[in-house]
């Protein structure tokens, strides 16, 4: 098999220092194959979000190595670190966070705007992304105006309307119930599967964890125990 | 990247409309406020010297005794005489004109109507040395100059209440208790500096006025127009050398007499209202800053407002330069934005004032520009200090904030 796209070797955080030091996480190697579903679950503190800031490029490890395509990513600086998140790197998180005021194509065509692209090919491409979770009809219609699940598959196409490699998603199905929680998750199975994205989802609830194909348990700033499921195509 | 955040600033406008107009408003009020002050100001400037100019440019006045200061209380300074006239006009070179003055004011009497005026006693030198022509009739004839003959030459002021409806030529009206025929009618010149009304007098020759109204040979003053190719301050020294000699003066004593150079008059009284200008203008700019301050106050809520779209906008992958430039260049739309609606604002304004003030219309394309050009500036300098904080947030941080 070719290298990992995502490679974490002896991963500390620590945050703060002298004696209020808490070290988040405590070493964490983990490996992610291009275009695996990994789902990371694990009690709170368990590390596993300060994991995801660090794989999303957010945060900054205090030691150990981070390699995305090869590249080792904790020499990067802030600016380098925003245009890898631009270029490669898609995010939904559990409270949607999507500009208010604003309509849905306008949210999913920011991250055209930061990447420069015309306005047409914008519009065509957010079209696009809209025309894939289902809400083309929405586009002119602000989050105020959308319920809780279309608000977070506006914010599944503003994720992948720039083609990411890969999909980092915070607890997507947090606020939702069950049904749109399904349907949340189908669309990232979807994704997955059609677009060959590699997606990586925080939750807390096995339920959503199985449609993963990975998922990886924290426990105390350690990675616990990951359980690989056969693919079934 | 410009074009994508002046998109962006723009949308963001929109979508607060109204905060947005509160926020501008101190720089539209600031903008409106300078651009109104200097152009009304230019107005008056201009008035003024428009109303001096027409006391007739180079002209030198010359009065006998010193205009103030110590030594003024003593004994009266000896009088000018029309001997000085001739000397003034024989021995002085660039000269065009010199006329002596006798005045006085009077009543003027004519059927059942009173018009209290100034009667000026001078030759015909007066008119070439104003350049001020009749509308009708005629000069003094050289006869009626010797012999001081009870004629005069009126303005338009006394025209009009004394002669309504009469033509006032050849008419014969009192002035004071002489009886005396009018002969010719100035044009009109409108106010003088100071606000005198130059059409409001009577002319007579010298010598009438001398013999019938002060009773003495003297004159009041002076009037010495000086050559347009001629230095006025050249001739205005000659003059006073001329004069120290014919009074006998010693090196060590004051001159006692003076000379006013109308120019000095336009001079200083334009720089007055200049200065009145600028004091407004400042004051004015006072509000521009304050407006300023108020879209910094507006930023800084709204960077603190924005945290989390600003978290958002990191986290999709924009540069912090870019989210300091967002924050700047909607600072600056907003503040450039403010200052166009005070320039509008302004014009409407000036536009409207300046009649009911009584000063003329000048558009000033450079206070315009300058006024705009500061609104803009100020947009930067307040704005900076807020975009700089949402750039420097950290994005998880900032996705966090509620």
């Amino acid at each position: 098999m070719d290298a990992p796209l995502i490679s974490l070797r002896g991963i500390t955080k620590t945050f703060g220092s002298g004696a209020a030091a808490f070290q988040a996480l405590k070493g964490v190697d983990l490996d992610i194959a291009t275009g695996d579903f990994v789902a990371v679950m694990g009690p709170s503190g368990s590390g596993k979000s300060t994991t995801m800031n660090i794989l999303g490029c957010l945060d900054v490890p205090t030691s150990g190595e981070f390699l995305f395509h090869g590249v080792h990513i904790e020499k990067l600086d802030r600016d380098q670190r925003s245009l890898l998140r631009r270029r490669y790197l898609g995010f939904v998180f559990q409270g949607f966070n999507l500009l208010n005021r604003t309509t849905a194509i306008e949210n999913v065509e920011l991250p055209l705007i930061y990447r420069g692209t015309g306005k047409e090919e914008r519009r065509e491409a957010a079209m696009a992304a809209l025309e894939k979770v289902g809400l083309s009809r929405w586009a002119d219609h602000t989050p105020g105006e959308l319920s809780g699940g279309q608000q977070q598959r506006v914010a599944i196409a503003r994720a992948i309307v720039t083609h990411p490699d890969v999909l980092l998603a915070d607890e997507p199905t947090g606020n939702l119930d069950t049904e749109r929680s399904i349907e949340i998750m189908e669309l990232l199975t979807d994704l997955n599967r059609s677009a060959g994205i590699t997606i990586l989802l925080v939750t807390h609830e096995p339920d959503m964890a199985d449609y993963a194909h990975t998922i990886v348990h924290f426990r105390d700033g350690l990675v616990e125990r990951i359980e690989t499921k056969e693919r079934q195509e | 990247m410009l074009g994508t955040t002046l998109i962006l600033a723009f949308r963001e406008i929109r979508r607060h409309l109204l905060r947005s107009f509160l926020t501008i408003l101190g720089i539209v009020i600031g903008v409106a406020a300078v651009i109104t002050m200097v152009t009304l100001g230019n107005g008056a400037t201009a008035a003024v010297q428009e109303q001096i100019s027409a006391l007739g440019s180079n002209i030198l006045n010359v009065r006998p005794g010193q205009r103030m200061g110590p030594g003024s209380a003593g004994e009266s300074p000896p009088p000018l005489r029309e001997e000085d006239i001739d000397a003034i006009r024989e021995q002085i070179a660039g000269v065009r004109a010199v006329a002596g003055q006798a005045q006085t004011t009077a009543t003027a009497v004519r059927n059942a109507q009173n018009w209290s005026t100034t009667v000026n006693g001078t030759t015909n030198d007066y008119f070439d040395a104003q350049r001020w022509l009749l509308s009708s009739g005629r000069r003094f004839t050289p006869e009626e100059e010797q012999a001081g003959k009870a004629v005069c030459v009126i303005g338009n002021t006394v025209v009009a209440n004394l002669f309504q409806g009469v033509d006032p030529v050849g008419q014969r009206f009192r002035v004071k208790n002489v009886s005396c025929t009018v002969v010719g009618i100035l044009a009109t010149r409108g106010q003088g500096g100071f606000g005198t009304d130059q059409d409001d007098t009577v002319i007579m020759p010298l010598k009438t006025v001398q013999r019938r109204f002060t009773g003495n040979r003297d004159l009041r003053s002076i009037m010495v127009a000086v050559d347009d190719d001629y230095d006025t301050q050249i001739v205005q020294k000659s003059l006073s050398e001329l004069l120290r000699e014919r009074r006998h003066l010693t090196a060590d004593q004051p001159d006692n007499f003076s000379i006013f150079d109308t120019r000095q008059i336009s001079d200083a009284m334009s720089s007055s209202t200049r200065v009145m200008t600028g004091l407004l203008g400042a004051v004015a700019g006072v509000s521009l800053i304050v407006g300023g301050i108020g879209i910094m106050n507006i930023m800084l809520v709204s960077v603190t407002e924005r945290t989390r779209e600003i978290g958002i906008r990191l986290a999709i992958g924009a540069l912090s330069g870019e989210v300091l430039l967002q924050f700047l260049v909607e600072a600056v739309v907003l503040s450039s934005l403010g200052g166009v609606i005070g320039v509008i604002l302004a014009f409407i304004a000036t536009l409207a004032l300046a009649p009911v003030m009584g000063v003329p219309f000048i558009f000033d394309p450079l206070i315009n520009m300058v006024s705009f050009l500061f609104s803009a500036l100020i947009g930067v300098v307040f704005g900076y200090f807020p975009a700089r904080r949402a750039a420097a947030l950290n994005p998880i941080d900032a996705l966090r904030h509620e």
